[in-house]
């Protein structure tokens, strides 16, 4: 079900698979796989999740354009990327950023790590090792058993 | 006449339901076996009911039955005979039929196998489960009802989604579903184990197997769609961490953390109240798996189930269950103490681990799916969470989790030494560690992905193997490999599943690191290299298919002048669905897969090529493959076939 809908997405979307297409690339290799770095990261704006070096849809082409366009006049990838973000926004970064509440979404995974560790810890410490005595429930049976 | 008996059947098996979610949980209360033995004829009518119902849906689609709106909707009479059968789950309301009738199919197995179970734990099994059937059925009666027809039945139907017209996707969706939805057995087993306030032994010996099945089939289920992707979607990517992924993903993770703690509890009664959570969460996360796809609040604008009330539907059945059954948790959960104490060093804490990874890597995987609305929502920013935030921020887990595995599953219960478990596995991670250096100064200026992979992958493979031939005790060495075959099979399957993560994480590394991409325009009768390999477009031709035209290619492979392929990439239009799409030409291989596009025409008469050298690309879905034929060898353990009811204490006064 989950691909069903992805692929009506896509299909939505997208005409299925022709990204980058011959015509755009650069004849200096070094950039092109710069390029084609930086495109994996950019999100296609129309699209459902897809990033602009996959996606078919006339902006990404754009978008791939440009890129491009920036790293012939020079630009270093930080700064292709604040161009296109100054214009589209964060919403094409499909790394968000790491400023403000995004850091929650940076730290949640270490953070619950973290937390379980130290609730791993306490109970473990609390239970002690060794300690063999009864539990309540066994307590309850056991009254529950001698009164019979 | 026969499309409203299917209709029919379904609001009986609703009726059904309810009675059955009430009157065996009051019977196991009272300790009315009258009452309590209503469950189990009622689960079995209900699966009978709902088979009937699904038979009937299915039949329409055979029969191209226009005058119901799915079938007009997703279906043609052109269509190929396996796409007309599976354009019944291949829609919103269907694939909701199908998801009931396994939930069904589940209840009526936990009659059939469950004659051990003591009486009362099978009726409050059976009633929970049977409560999330009277949810779904509502749901499916009242916002996706699959049988409503047409007043005025078109000649034919619109075909269904050309991507969807594919074996991989065909049979995607039930193994899918056969995992998630199992998972409503260890809910319904931790629900029910919470009523009654006991957890022993016993209960995690019937509710392992459950959760056994379900992680199969999702295993199973996931590498299939994974598969799909890679062949149909036309640039050889396997995974892309979308919403609809995740939401198969992270059950799959919860279930793995759910099978390794229902381990702790069989063997040493411990760890209790966290197995009964992880029981509930699993489901929790199918239920929000189906929320995701189903509402299209995540998943933006494409999604076709993107109905408000829907949505809001199985947000509420997701706050009544989830919300119900975690605060029966708060209550009673203080109530499972655990019997086994462990040392910090022990197999218990290995497993405390593996767990806690498990969990974290879950929880990474649901905040990185929800982010985009939590901002939205609360920060006003819209913002995408793609592919680069989950390799990062989910990656590391799963290497601390490969790291610590092979220690830790040769870690013995209770109290263990760790040097001495470690001595065994020196030479191991020595070995690991120089093949990966070797890796990496073969592989000049990539990524360190690579080499990490490959050993990890030695690691956990020869961890797995190291750890079987282990527990062959000391002796000759003839002597210990006869012993080999001896082993139970929970034994081997637990080494089988473990090699299988090695083989994944090993393909997985590969496929990312290794791959070689070529894009280019080709004239006809023009060749160009690929690696060591010479590919030659002889010719593109038009061919006409059943529901579509394709512009095919032929494309010869060569190497040192030896043919190694004749490939067709094909670029289809489907002229009823009016949709295109590419099928990739792939040869298949051992070591490596050959995977051409053909792409559109230039200007200057040429084509749009695209190839690919796939390194190791079966060796993922073998490794998927391999990890749920590790969960089949321990789901066929001598101990789950034999007396898997008998409790060790005469059933006696449960803490009520």
């Amino acid at each position: 079900m989950k691909r069903l809908i992805l692929a009506a997405a896509f299909a939505a979307a997208t005409a299925p698979a022709f990204a980058v297409q011959p015509s755009e690339m650069l004849a200096d290799p070094a950039l092109e796989a710069r390029a084609r770095d930086l495109s994996k990261e950019l999100r296609c704006p129309v699209c459902q999740n897809e990033n602009i070096d996959d996606s078919d849809a006339q902006i990404a082409k754009t978008l791939r354009e440009v890129i491009r366009a920036r790293l012939v006049a020079g630009d270093t990838n930080e700064q292709v990327m604040a161009f296109v973000t100054d214009r589209f926004g964060e919403f094409v970064l499909l790394k968000p950023a790491t400023s403000g509440w995004n850091l929650l979404l940076w730290a949640a995974g270490p953070l619950m790590l973290l937390g379980g560790v130290a609730v791993a810890v306490t109970t473990f410490r609390r239970k002690g090792h060794g300690d063999v005595s009864l539990s309540s429930e066994d307590e309850a049976r056991l009254a529950e058993l001698l009164k019979d | 006449m026969l499309v409203e008996l299917g209709h029919f059947a379904l609001i009986l098996a609703l009726c059904v339901a309810v009675v059955q979610s009430i009157v065996p949980l009051i019977g196991a209360q009272r300790r009315d076996a009258a009452w309590m033995a209503v469950a189990a004829p009622a689960a079995i009518a209900q699966f009978l009911l709902i088979a009937f119902s699904f038979g009937v849906l299915t039949w329409a689609f055979v029969a191209s039955d226009f005058s119901l709106k799915v079938v007009v909707e997703n279906s043609h009479t052109l269509k190929p005979m396996l796409y007309k059968v599976s354009g019944v789950w291949g829609n919103h309301e269907g694939s909701l039929l199908l998801w009931v009738l396994i939930l069904s199919l589940y209840g009526a197995c936990a009659v059939w196998f469950g004659d051990a179970l003591p009486p009362q734990l099978r009726a409050r099994v059976l009633s929970v489960q049977a409560m999330v059937a009277v949810a779904f059925l509502l749901f499916m009666l009242l916002t996706s009802n699959p049988f409503l027809r047409l007043e005025i039945p078109p000649l034919n139907g619109q075909d269904m989604n050309p991507l969807l017209q594919d074996p991989g996707l065909a049979f995607h969706p039930p193994f899918l579903y056969l995992g998630y939805v199992g998972l409503s057995m260890s809910f319904s087993f931790a629900v029910a184990a919470l009523i009654e306030g006991r957890v022993d032994a016993a209960w995690a010996r019937w509710v392992r197997p459950w959760t056994l099945v379900s992680w199969v089939f999702l295993t199973i289920g996931i590498a299939m769609g994974s598969w799909w992707a890679y062949y149909e979607l036309g640039w050889g990517g396997f995974w892309f961490w979308d919403p609809v992924e995740n939401a198969s993903f992270m059950p799959w993770l919860i279930a793995g953390a759910l099978l390794h703690s229902a381990t702790v509890v069989e063997r040493r009664e411990t760890l209790k109240s966290w197995t009964i959570l992880l029981a509930i969460l699993a489901f929790g996360f199918s239920l929000i798996g189906t929320f995701i796809v189903r509402s299209g609040v995540i998943t933006s604008v494409h999604a076709f189930a993107n109905d408000p009330d829907r949505g809001k539907f199985i947000l509420a059945i997701l706050a009544v269950f989830m919300g119900g059954a975690l605060t029966l948790f708060a209550a009673r959960a203080s109530a499972m103490e655990s019997k086994g104490v462990f040392a910090l060093v022990s197999r218990e804490s290995a497993l405390v681990a593996n767990n806690l990874l498990l969990a974290v890597a879950a929880f990474v995987v649901f905040v990185g799916t929800i982010w985009p609305l939590v901002a939205e929502l609360f920060f006003n920013r819209k913002l995408s969470v793609g592919q680069p935030f989950f390799d990062a921020a989910f990656s590391p887990f799963m290497v601390g989790l490969a790291t610590l595995l092979p220690f830790g599953a040769m870690l013995p219960w209770k109290r263990g030494d760790a040097a001495r478990t470690l001595r065994p596995l020196w030479p191991l991670a020595l070995l690991s560690i120089a093949c990966g250096a070797l890796v990496w100064s073969m592989q000049t200026g990539r990524s360190a992905l690579g080499p990490v992979g490959v050993i990890l992958a030695l690691w956990v493979i020869g961890g797995a193997w190291l750890d079987l031939f282990a527990r062959t005790g000391r002796g000759p060495l003839a002597q210990r490999l006869s012993r080999l075959t001896r082993l139970p099979r929970a034994d081997w399957g637990k080494a089988t599943a473990h090699a299988g993560v090695g083989v994944t994480i090993f393909a997985v590394a590969a496929m990312l690191s290794w791959k070689t991409e070529d894009i280019r325009v080709l004239q006809k009768g023009e060749s160009f290299p690929l690696g060591p390999y010479t590919i030659t477009l002889q010719d593109v031709r038009d061919v006409a298919g059943p529901n579509y035209t394709s512009t095919m290619a032929d494309m010869l492979v060569t190497k040192d002048g030896a043919t190694v392929a004749l490939l067709n990439p094909e670029k289809r239009f489907y002229t009823i669905a009016r949709m295109p799409t590419t099928e990739a030409a792939i040869d298949f291989g051992l070591w490596r897969d050959l995977y051409l596009v053909i792409g559109d025409p230039q200007d200057n008469g040429g084509w749009a090529v695209r190839s690919y050298i796939e390194p190791f690309a079966n060796w993922l879905w073998a490794g998927a493959l391999i990890m749920a034929l590790g969960g089949l060898l321990s789901l066929s353990d001598r101990r789950y076939r034999v007396a898997a009811g008998a409790r060790r204490t005469p059933q006696g006064v449960p803490a009520e």
